[in-house]
């Protein structure tokens, strides 16, 4: 990948040294017939003629990889100085044209708002804590707001977490780069994760579906407690309806950005995902799991037309790595096991 | 946890006033006595939900006869002898009798693998050999003579040298019926156990391996499709098709009665004739089922009964006229269940663990076609059989005014209706009047009015301290009663307002509607498309009425429930074991059943008084 931008439907899985873990899977998902907003990715190669501006200017990597990551002081001060060096940075001449290009491609230049997301090619699934400290910026209209927003992205890899993780972690400076995706913004009605096995039984059978009203940041910042269902992945039975109290919600502001609003009382209380949303999310989950051949992790969101769109789907890690114990093991003779209900003690 | 939780000591629970009489009625066996405080026993509301009629607890007596026999000497279960029943105010209360002591265990372990791993061998062969066995003993039944006494011996007995006169035939009838009911219950619980406890080890297996997976989907892995306890209802079906195809569909219409219906039919002449000679080939044997679990002589059959077969008619009917197959699917009933299986399957983790899996499905389809099979042959079959005969003494002794009417008879213990026998005959030998019309009415009364008091009067769900582990597999595999739901029973003293009752899960799926309260199968014909059945005992005879309720409600019953199978097959949403569903909602309350969660939510302002 040579260009500064691409498309989701021209990347996959193998993309993510380019596009990041957040752009390839977005495509990958696109090219595997889940319906996912469209978008694009500014690659790695739009961030490297960057840095090379910046670099020209004043050494950037070879500061980072000398500094010491137990002096908050130091990291805290080279820091600020790296963030604000990337914001003042103006974007090379042919990465600003192509963004623009594309941004006007995918919005039509209606002022349709997009999503701005960083997607880290460090970022793997071994990790999502450090895909945690990466930003999303919702709801942006204006093009130039877009340029400030992706510089912003760029500019959080100099993040004091950042810095410090990459260098306890050892991280060479030369492997570390950002894209960034633009993506269309889903105005949805309800929105939430998916998780295609239990999160808390580690139950491959189920999948457990989070969701409340407006826009999905409101889940994943934890600033609601989601409806919570849990679903059979087989047979579609729901076998346990949570629905809780959902006190906000999240919602665009038509100048941009997203402002916290009250659920009318009308809301709050009642399940805010009917059924047969609930089964068309476990079909999709369902699929992407079949496609990734993984339990995964999933975004998703309705929009105003009542179509499911996926957001984002990334493999399920903590069950996944851990290694289970066969539930019990054959025997000789099959009848033997019927001791384990009549022979057994407490 | 500390603090031992505890149910009323047996010891504390008063007899209803002016029940006293009818109390001490019971066999001195069956009470309680100053040693069973010590013990743990709970009401065993899933086989004896209504108060026991003294001849009815020969049900209960005859059935933990033969348990406790198969458990405790024949199969010899390594944890778990038989069990013990006791009853008050009319209710059944049964205890477990657990092995504890590790030599015992050990011993009992070694001669139970001698044994029920050669049944589990041979289940097959046995099986079959079952069957023969059990339609042997329903045509011994069906051979026994009809009750009667006549004014002069027939002259039969004098030419034929029979030197046996009449009044000992009628006891010999009564000694064999009874030997008959009793062996019905031994062979009952033949395979019952092995049954159960290979169907529970899959069960414990896909658990562990599916933290989450609800028990509904775990029995839909197990079930048989082709179990005899099907034909019932695909032999109306297969009427309702040849009513249509005989032209003679006009006869019957929604909320009418069975004479209506059979009046509507003579009116078509030889089709009428026609599908009445259908009707009689599907009685025998399909139509001896009963509307309930054949645990009670007033769970009629469908033989004795026409109505419930008859009320399900015109739903079938209007079906095949709008050219909907009808037919149960059985071929892609059995294909789902196959994926199913397989689909579980892919999910499990390693090749040990689907190796496992193999093993445990494959005995648990091995045995399940008894678990579900034996049904019709015992408890509705047999059953039938046993109580109309014990009707015909009744009869008989009504006649010669014992009491008012022939179902009186059951007011009485079965050795009392012996002794009615026996004084019956003396009587009739000697020439002088029989004692019993002078005994038995005022005794009958006296029981009729405490059934009637026991019915008003609420029990503990338990008696005695709360074990901390209910580790008895004979109580939880049959009872489903858990630590968990003691404490449950422990803590039910109504926080909800009364508009929500809990129960198993048994079909998922949430509908609102109007409900229709049906405590006997007389009332089952004044069931409406759409309504929700709300009845005290589900039952795969009741299948029939499926098709034109939208959710189904009951006080007993659990999520292995042969009814919760034709829920799911009918893809209904079911609430099973609530408790007290058919006295806390009324007919033609708004309901709203969610056979997911287990829960039923009575959605009018006003509530049925408490």
């Amino acid at each position: 990948m040579r260009e500064a931008i691409a498309w989701f439907a021209d990347v996959g899985l193998a993309d993510r040294p380019t596009v990041g873990g957040k752009g390839a899977s977005l495509g990958e998902l696109t090219r595997a017939g889940i319906a996912v907003p469209p978008g694009f990715v500014v690659t790695t190669r739009a961030f490297e003629l960057f840095l090379a501006a910046l670099e020209a200017r004043a050494p950037v990597r070879a500061r980072i990889e000398t500094c010491d990551a137990d002096d908050l002081d130091a990291v805290t001060a080279l820091s600020q100085e790296m963030r604000t060096r990337v914001v003042e940075e103006p974007l090379p001449p042919e990465v600003e044209g192509a963004l623009l290009a594309a941004h006007h491609e995918l919005c039509g230049g209606d002022g349709a708002p997009v999503a701005v997301r960083s997607s880290a090619t460090t970022e793997d699934a071994a990790d999502a804590s450090f895909a945690g400290l990466q930003d999303t910026f919702l709801w942006v209209i204006d093009p130039a707001d877009l340029v400030a927003r992706v510089r912003e992205c760029w500019g959080s890899l100099y993040s004091v977490e950042s810095i410090t993780y990459r260098r306890r972690q050892a991280f060479p400076e030369s492997g570390v780069a950002m894209a960034v995706v633009v993506q269309r913004m889903v105005d949805a009605s309800v929105a939430g994760v998916m998780f295609t096995r239990s999160p808390t039984t580690g139950d491959k059978s189920v999948v457990t579906i989070e969701g409340a009203w407006g826009l999905g940041s409101s889940v994943v910042s934890g600033e609601v407690t989601p409806d919570r269902w849990v679903i059979g992945k087989i047979t579609g039975e729901i076998s346990t309806r949570d629905i809780s109290d959902k006190h906000i919600e999240h919602r665009p502001v038509a100048s941009g950005g997203v402002e916290e609003r009250a659920v009318p009382d009308d809301r709050r209380r009642i399940a805010c995902v009917d059924d047969a949303t609930l089964q068309q999310l476990r079909e999709i989950g369902r699929k992407v799991e079949r496609h990734y051949g993984a339990a995964q992790d999933i975004e998703w969101a309705v929009d105003r037309d009542g179509r499911v769109l996926l957001l984002q789907s990334r493999p399920e890690t903590i069950w996944s790595n851990r290694t289970t114990a066969p539930v019990a093991a054959p025997t000789d003779n099959p009848f033997a096991h019927v001791l384990g209900v009549f022979g057994r003690r407490p | 946890m500390t603090g031992q939780k505890s149910f009323p000591l047996p010891s504390s629970v008063a007899v209803v006033p002016g029940t006293e009489a009818a109390q001490a009625a019971y066999p001195y066996y069956t009470q309680f006595g100053p040693d069973d405080d010590a013990r743990f026993w709970f009401y065993n509301s899933m086989h004896f939900p209504e108060p026991m009629h003294h001849f009815d607890m020969i049900t209960a007596e005859a059935a933990y006869c033969a348990l406790g026999a198969f458990n405790t000497r024949v199969h010899v279960l390594p944890t778990t002898k038989g069990i013990d029943h006791r009853i008050v105010n009319g209710r059944v209360y049964i205890g477990g009798v657990p092995v504890t002591d590790p030599v015992e265990i050990a011993e009992r372990q070694e001669l139970f693998q001698q044994r029920a791993f050669y049944y589990y061998e041979h289940w097959e062969r046995l099986y079959d050999q079952w069957k023969v066995k059990m339609k042997a003993l329903i045509g011994e039944a069906q051979a026994l003579p009809p009750v009667e006494l006549p004014d002069w011996e027939p002259i039969e007995t004098t030419h034929t040298g029979k030197g046996v006169a009449s009044n000992h035939a009628l006891l010999d009838t009564y000694r064999r019926q009874l030997e008959g009911y009793y062996r019905m219950w031994q062979h009952h619980f033949e395979f019952l156990l092995l049954g159960y406890g290979a169907y529970l080890t899959f069960f414990d297996f896909c658990k562990r391996a599916f933290p989450e997976i609800s028990d509904q989907t775990i029995s839909r892995m197990v079930a048989g499709m082709e179990a005899e306890i099907f034909r019932p209802d695909e032999e109306v079906r297969r009427l309702a098709r040849r009513a249509v195809e005989l032209g003679v569909d006009g006869a019957f219409g929604e909320g009418m009665s069975v004479e209506e219906m059979f009046a509507g039919l003579d009116a078509q002449g030889n089709s009428g004739a026609a599908w009445r000679d259908e009707l009689q080939a599907s009685r025998d044997p399909w139509f001896n089922v009963n509307v309930g679990d054949g645990f009670y002589h007033y769970h009629r059959s469908w033989n004795d009964d026409l109505s419930m077969p008859f009320s399900a008619l015109p739903g079938y009917i209007a079906k095949v006229r709008a050219g909907e197959t009808i037919d149960r699917p059985v071929e892609q009933l059995i294909r789902e269940r196959d994926q199913l299986v397989a689909d579980y399957r892919d999910l499990l983790d390693s090749d040990a663990d689907r190796a496992t899996y193999d093993q445990l499905i494959t005995l648990a389809h091995r045995v399940f076609p008894y678990v579900e099979g034996h049904k019709f042959y015992c408890e509705h079959w047999y059953t039938n059989l046993f109580f109309n005969k014990i009707r015909e003494f009744g009869a008989l002794l009504a006649t010669h005014g014992f009491f008012a009417e022939e179902a009186d008879v059951f007011h009485l213990t079965h050795y009392e209706v012996e002794s009615a026998i026996v004084d019956l005959s003396l009587a009739w030998s000697s020439g002088s009047p029989p004692l019993g019309p002078k005994r038995w009415p005022g005794i009958v009364a006296e029981r009729k009015a405490a059934i009637a008091a026991w019915g008003d009067h609420r029990v503990p769900p338990a008696l005695g301290v709360v074990p901390d582990v209910i580790d008895d597999p004979a109580i939880v595999m049959l009872w489903g009663i858990t630590r968990e739901n003691l404490d449950r029973w422990l803590d039910d003293d109504g926080d909800d307002d009364g508009r929500e009752l809990k129960g198993f899960a048994a079909s998922s799926g949430v509908v609102e509607g109007p409900a229709r309260v049906v405590t006997s199968a007389a009332e089952i014909g004044t069931l409406r498309q759409g309504e929700i059945l709300v009845c005290q005992v589900t039952n795969p005879s009741w299948a029939p009425i499926f098709q034109k309720i939208a959710a189904a409600v009951s006080d007993i019953g659990g999520s292995m429930s042969h009814m919760a199978i034709v829920a799911r097959e009918y893809g209904l949403p079911a609430v099973v074991g609530t408790g007290s569903a058919t006295q806390r909602i009324r007919t033609g309350q708004r309901i709203r059943v969610d056979g997911g969660r287990g829960v039923v939510t009575i959605l009018d302002e006003v509530l049925a008084d408490a």
